[in-house]
């Protein structure tokens, strides 16, 4: 449903994103990972259009992405970026409100459908309680829930995160991860993020891909991708992995040393 | 405890009616207050006269010839300025942004200026001069200070640059013409005294299209404050609107400078209090901020003309004597979290 064809893009001298390819089926979950500076947000940035490729194409069901109307993208693909503006003054409504804008005609208020929607939106991600508090009187973890209610309202197929448990505690953490991953069981949404745990990449990831230095290094079901070589040539350490209840982990031991003679 | 009560209203949906209520029954009483004292004070039934009774009488030519058109260009020129002052702060993002501050105004009046000392005959071009400039410094504002983004310091500091050279290319005309320099002084001060029916027929209908304009804003504003970033996936213009929002800016300061001269800090005041009591949304913001304009400049005009009777202070001379207090105090409050509005 998603592809991107020879994708390149050069930020400065010392970073590019280079010839990559990917195919993203319907209904996935894949996890980006890598070091900092890999290149993963800005694969997340070429396929939400945010930035513009120098080469290569995003084809979203089976149209190039930068001949499409921005709105149209918008009703397809959401995507939630690592950091928002605070909103000291909107509420958890009006916020979600946001996300039936691509839906919207120029100035129409919000229909029956799109009330409906937004509804819908507060109650799949459980902030029936919160809806008019104001965003900034809510946990980190509340509101990040705030904002992906915000990017499912734009009823997309396809979700992108960047980084979304990044700023918080382990169980809000697992509280967004299993919202994602019930939003892909029940709606069939298709989610692609970048995520720095990489053992919550395993857990919750049909697919793991591993970029380093802007290009794709790794890319397959995270029982494969999750071994020790991996660890060594694109994290340099030295890693113990383990399956346990049908997951894939890993333990990080060393610094790994490569020996120059 | 109030936390765990599930709230079913918006928290300022209380204070913003009440506040955009109040406005507007304090712009009826002002203006009637403001046609009532001067030199000459009138009583209701005068002014009733006066407005309604088509016959040559004292309060006729006081109330409908002066008095009337006088209130009516404050209300419009505070609704413009604010409304630019509200628009502009939201563009920029930047919660120091004021026509006035970064130049915008004083890029409005060279053009005006130049039209009124070189090229008088053609003094019917003032509005469109004004607005011309206040484009021009605007826009190039934008792109000097425009690094991949924008920082509200950046835009200052570019904004106090060209208003030096605003300010120089200012000194110069005035040394070039000086012997006519002399029509324009109190226009630079900022006043709308001696204004009458001609000049309110000159803006009206800008005045209107621009407002009109603003409210469409309204939209663009919202979306542009959840981010760029957010804007776009949203599938918003961000650079369109952004366009759009800086044209539609300009063209209200140059509505009221090109009746009004250098009125400052009403677009920096006005938004910037209502910011902290209304909250930041746009769909209020702007409407409490145009009602709250015009009411400042109809009060702070009232005062200035009859508070140093026989003398008339221009309106823009006080302003500056209370904004210019104020605009220090606020970078005090705010040195920490210059942005986050």
């Amino acid at each position: 449903m998603l592809l991107t064809k020879e994708l390149s893009h050069n930020r400065s001298e010392s970073f590019q994103l280079d010839d990559v390819n990917l195919d993203i089926q319907s209904g996935e979950i894949i996890s980006l990972v890598g070091p900092n500076g890999s290149g993963k947000s800005t694969l997340l940035k070429l396929i939400s259009r945010l930035i513009k490729p120098d080469q290569g194409e995003v084809v979203l069901d089976g149209k190039v992405i930068s001949t499409m109307n921005s709105k149209d993208i918008a009703k397809k693909l959401a995507m939630l970026p690592q950091t928002q503006e605070s909103q000291s003054d909107l509420t958890v409504h009006e916020l979600i409100e946001y996300g039936r804008y691509p839906h919207q005609k120029s100035y129409n208020r919000l229909s029956k459908d799109d009330q409906d929607i937004v509804e819908w939106a507060i109650n799949v991600t459980n902030l029936q309680k919160y809806k008019n508090r104001l965003l900034h009187t809510l946990s980190g973890g509340e509101r990040q829930r705030a904002w992906i209610a915000l990017a499912i309202a734009q009823r997309p197929k396809i979700l992108l995160l960047d980084e979304p448990t990044t700023f918080l505690d382990i169980s809000h953490q697992l509280d967004v991860m299993e919202l994602l991953e019930q939003l892909n069981k029940e709606l069939g949404m298709t989610i692609v993020m970048v995520l720095h745990d990489i053992n919550q990449a395993a857990k919750y990831s049909d697919r793991l891909i591993v970029m380093k230095n802007g290009k794709i290094h790794y890319d397959g079901i995270p029982q494969c991708v999750l071994c020790r070589e991996m660890f060594q040539s694109v994290f340099h350490i030295d890693a113990e992995i383990h399956e346990q209840n049908g997951g894939t982990f890993f333990t990080p031991l060393k610094m790994h040393k490569e020996i120059i003679i | 405890m109030e936390d765990l009560k599930t709230i079913t209203t918006h928290p300022l949906a209380k204070k913003r009616s009440i506040i955009i209520g109040m406005f507007g029954i304090g712009i009826i009483i002002a203006s009637v207050i403001s046609i009532m004292i001067g030199q000459v004070t009138f009583n209701l039934y005068d002014i009733w006269d006066g407005i309604f009774q088509n016959e040559d009488t004292l309060s006729r030519r006081i109330v409908w010839d002066l008095r009337l058109p006088r209130v009516l260009i404050g209300l419009i020129v505070g609704m413009c300025l604010a409304s630019s002052g509200t628009i502009l702060q939201g563009v920029m993002r930047n919660p120091l942004a004021d026509p006035g501050i970064i130049g915008v105004t004083s890029g409005a009046g060279l053009a005006a200026t130049v039209i009124m000392i070189v090229f008088p005959a053609y003094i019917a071009l003032v509005p469109l001069a004004a607005f011309i400039g206040a484009l021009i410094t605007a826009l190039s504002i934008y792109l000097l200070s425009w690094k991949g983004g924008t920082s509200p310091v950046r835009i200052i500091l570019v904004g106090v640059a060209i208003n030096a050279v605003i300010g120089a290319c200012m000194s110069a005309l005035m040394i070039l013409y000086s012997d006519r320099v002399q029509s324009v002084l109190p226009w630079l001060a900022g006043g709308i005294q001696g204004t009458g029916w001609r000049q309110f027929k000159m803006i009206i209908y800008y005045a209107i299209v621009a407002l009109l304009l603003a409210l469409y804003g309204i939209r663009h504003l919202r979306i542009l404050r959840l981010g760029d970033e957010m804007a776009k996936l949203l599938g918003h213009h961000v650079e369109r609107s952004r366009f759009f929002l800086i044209v539609v800016s300009t063209l209200l300061a140059g509505i009221a400078v090109s009746v009004a001269g250098l009125i400052g800090f009403v677009g920096l005041v006005v938004p910037h209090i209502l910011r902290i009591m209304l909250g930041g949304d746009y769909k209020y913001l702007l409407p409490a901020s145009a009602l709250g304009g015009g009411l400042l400049v109809v009060l702070a005009d009232t005062v200035a003309r009859s508070a140093f009777d026989p003398i008339e202070l221009p309106v823009g001379i006080l302003l500056a004597f209370l904004g210019g207090p104020f605009f220090l105090y606020l970078i005090q409050r705010r040195r920490n979290t210059f942005a986050s509005h």
